[in-house]
């Protein structure tokens, strides 16, 4: 990939504007424009600089917030649990004595990290984004190079603001034409991950095109991007357009004024140039998509709702009978039995996949006016201090508190079960998270992945259900 | 970091397909500011049953497996999350080469930082080696970087590629770090050029 003529995507002009120098093998020193930092993938990588002398290169391209394993109740006393306590504090010393932005637990900007970035206008269309997280892909939805790095990388990012990297293949995913009611983002992502499976995009970032991904907005498109990495791709991206330059304009790490002017003209010459080359190809028809949940406990195990547990017989080899048996048997289901009979214990809606204020105002359409169902724990955690805050200036938090929901603080929270927000072994959990992995929410827990809406119908169902039947059309 | 040069060592397999970094590192135990320390819940849930004894069935729980160097493992090793906890408690536990069909990128990536080499094979071969494993301390497993070989216990040699850059930086246990800087011009020169044409991405 050049500077020459050759038609290039999107992917490849962010590449290409990035690649500080290339070494003899065809690794590439690549650039990065904007680091994100958390509790957890971090305190290791500060220890390494102080060990060796190093400051942090670029301060003012790198943010810090503590999202992971912070408590999502009242948190104005501190952190209780000792070891989330130390892990934050370490961070709170490090970005002191290095000089990094940090969003304090008090701040209302704190929040998960990949709400965050969009959130600030810190992700900007053709930056190259990075952070110790594998759903920075999340990034994406506006347009940047975005991807999770180990903290070894972390600390090169730190000490030298660049990455040693080859680049990636190109996947274009096209869904092409309109979502039925009742379908949102993550029914799209979704089906493209049950389609090309979890390890489909192994190797390449994806460049998600199509009708459907147009007519979504920048929330759905961050819904789709988080979750490139559940189909195996480091990144995922979508083309800048004029809705992603509405969403940034005046936010606060934005551009302002010329500068604007400037950003804006440079980020329309990054789409795709028609006749560029991709490795690979997958086309989706949007309206043959419906409300999907897994069943399993890898995200490519999606199921129409109207569906029913799979039977492992119908596998084709043994080795893959057996891991559907163990699937089965850890999620506690019989083939055969349908998905609407499957009753829940607690339902979470909140993540970097769905957390944003979109996603609550979905959910809420569902709870308004109904009960969260008997024996059912129902929470709600924005995904950030702000979307709280705006939810409650639209009165969500009442809608909301009203059904019987718990109305918590920005986290991570139960997407992976760090704070004290965890399954216990054995219960059941509608989750608008990512990953339905053994022991993800809580050991013992079982996850069924599913849209805002979808969970909320869960809630106030008491089993998975098909939101269709709950709101008109 | 440590050189890896050559390891013969016991192979345990692990004949599971899409081990989740959660699998091998449950993320309650993320909460330490150290690298070390991590091997004791390597495999959490399938090593440890609920009452937190050692799970007989669980290969590594086994001899002459508590002693393995080398993973044979499934397609899709490593997947989810980037936590770098995943290599580090394989090593911590004393496992310094994983053998699969395929990796999950960031994993795979994860592993050259902490001198554990990552060898991708064809599902048969890999099928194979983990026959091999099933035979215990009798059947040791030669990973031989150098040469860019598995040697088999019955001597057969199986070739595997690797990517030069990070051969050559396992083989002589370089950090990366270091090795960038020494391009630092190169970045002072590139920063320049993007702060003249993008001045509102510089505070």
């Amino acid at each position: 990939m050049g500077e020459g003529t050759a038609p290039r995507t999107l992917f490849d002009k962010i590449w290409d504007s990035h690649v500080v120098e290339r070494l003899p093998d065809g690794t590439c020193i690549l650039y990065i424009d904007r680091h994100l930092v958390h509790e957890v993938t971090s305190p290791q990588a500060f220890e390494g600089l102080r060990m060796a002398g190093r400051r942090v290169r670029r301060p003012d391209a790198t943010f810090a917030v503590a999202d992971h394993n912070v408590p999502t109740s009242d948190r104005s006393r501190g952190i209780d649990e000792p070891e989330s306590r130390l892990q934050v504090e370490t961070l709170e010393r490090n970005v002191a004595e290095f000089g990094v932005p940090y969003f304090p637990l008090m701040d209302a900007r704190q929040g998960i990290v990949h709400i965050v970035g969009p959130e600030q206008g810190i992700s900007q269309p053709g930056l190259t984004i990075v952070c110790g997280d594998s759903h920075t892909s999340t990034h994406g939805a506006v347009g940047a190079l975005a991807f999770g790095i180990g903290t070894s990388e972390v600390e090169h990012v730190l000490a030298t603001q660049t990455l040693l990297q080859k680049p990636a293949k190109n996947m274009l995913i096209e869904v092409q034409g309109r979502l039925p009611f009742g379908c949102t983002a993550k029914d799209i992502i979704l089906a493209i991950i049950g389609r090309i499976g979890t390890a489909g995009g192994t190797g390449h970032v994806i460049e998600y095109a199509g009708e459907a991904i147009r007519d979504l907005d920048m929330a759905g498109r961050m819904t789709v991007c988080n979750m490139s990495i559940e189909a195996g791709a480091r990144a995922g991206l979508v083309a800048p357009d004029e809705k992603t330059f509405a969403y940034l304009k005046g936010r606060p790490y934005a551009p302002k004024g010329e500068a604007w002017e400037r950003a804006v003209a440079y980020w329309k010459t990054l789409p795709s140039d028609p006749g560029a080359r991709y490795d690979t190809t997958v086309t989706l028809k949007a309206d043959e998509i419906v409300p999907l949940v897994t069943w399993g406990t890898s995200p490519e195990d999606v199921v129409p709702i109207t569906g029913a547990v799979p039977d492992p017989d119908s596998e084709t080899t043994e080795a893959r009978r057996a891991a559907k048996r163990r699937m089965l048997e850890y999620m506690g289901l019989t083939p055969g039995t349908r998905m609407q009979d499957i009753r829940v214990d607690v339902v979470f809606i909140g993540s970097c996949t769905n957390g944003r204020i979109e996603d609550l105002r979905a959910a809420a359409a569902v709870a308004k006016g109904r009960k969260v169902a008997e024996g059912v724990r129902a929470m709600v955690v924005p995904g950030s201090g702000l979307v709280k805050r705006q939810a409650e200036d639209e009165g969500l938090d009442r809608i909301f508190r009203e059904a019987g929901f718990e109305w918590r603080e920005a986290g991570c929270s139960m997407c992976l079960g760090m704070n004290p927000d965890q399954l216990r072994p054995g219960q059941r959990c509608a989750s608008t998270s990512n990953r339905n992995f053994e022991g993800r929410q809580g050991p013992g827990g079982r996850t069924h992945l599913m849209s805002p809406a979808m969970a909320a119908a869960a809630a106030v169902t008491g089993r998975l259900a098909d939101v269709r039947q709950l709101v008109a059309h | 970091m440590q050189p890896f040069t050559t390891l013969t060592g016991i192979a345990a397999p692990l004949p599971i397909p899409n081990v989740d970094t959660d699998k091998i590192i449950p993320a309650r135990f993320l909460k330490t500011i150290k690298r070390s320390g991590l091997g004791r819940n390597l495999f959490d849930a399938m090593r440890y049953l609920p009452d937190g004894s050692e799970n007989p069935d669980f290969i590594l729980n086994r001899e002459p497996y508590r002693r393995a160097e080398i993973l044979v493992a499934g397609p899709n090793f490593g997947c989810g999350s980037s936590r770098e906890h995943a290599p580090w408690a394989l090593l911590d536990f004393g496992i310094r080469c994983v053998i699969a069909p395929d990796f999950a990128d960031i994993f795979y990536n994860n592993c050259f930082k902490n001198g554990i080499l990552p060898i991708k094979l064809p599902q048969e071969i890999c099928d194979a080696l983990m026959e091999d494993a099933r035979l215990g301390a009798n059947a040791r497993l030669t990973v031989d970087l150098e040469r860019q070989v598995v040697v088999r216990p019955n001597g057969e040699e199986i070739r595997f590629e690797i990517d030069p850059f990070r051969r050559h930086c396992l083989l002589n246990g370089l950090d990366d770090i270091g090795q960038t800087m020494a391009h630092a011009a190169k970045i002072d020169a590139y920063e320049a050029k993007r702060r003249a044409a993008e001045p509102w991405l510089f505070a």
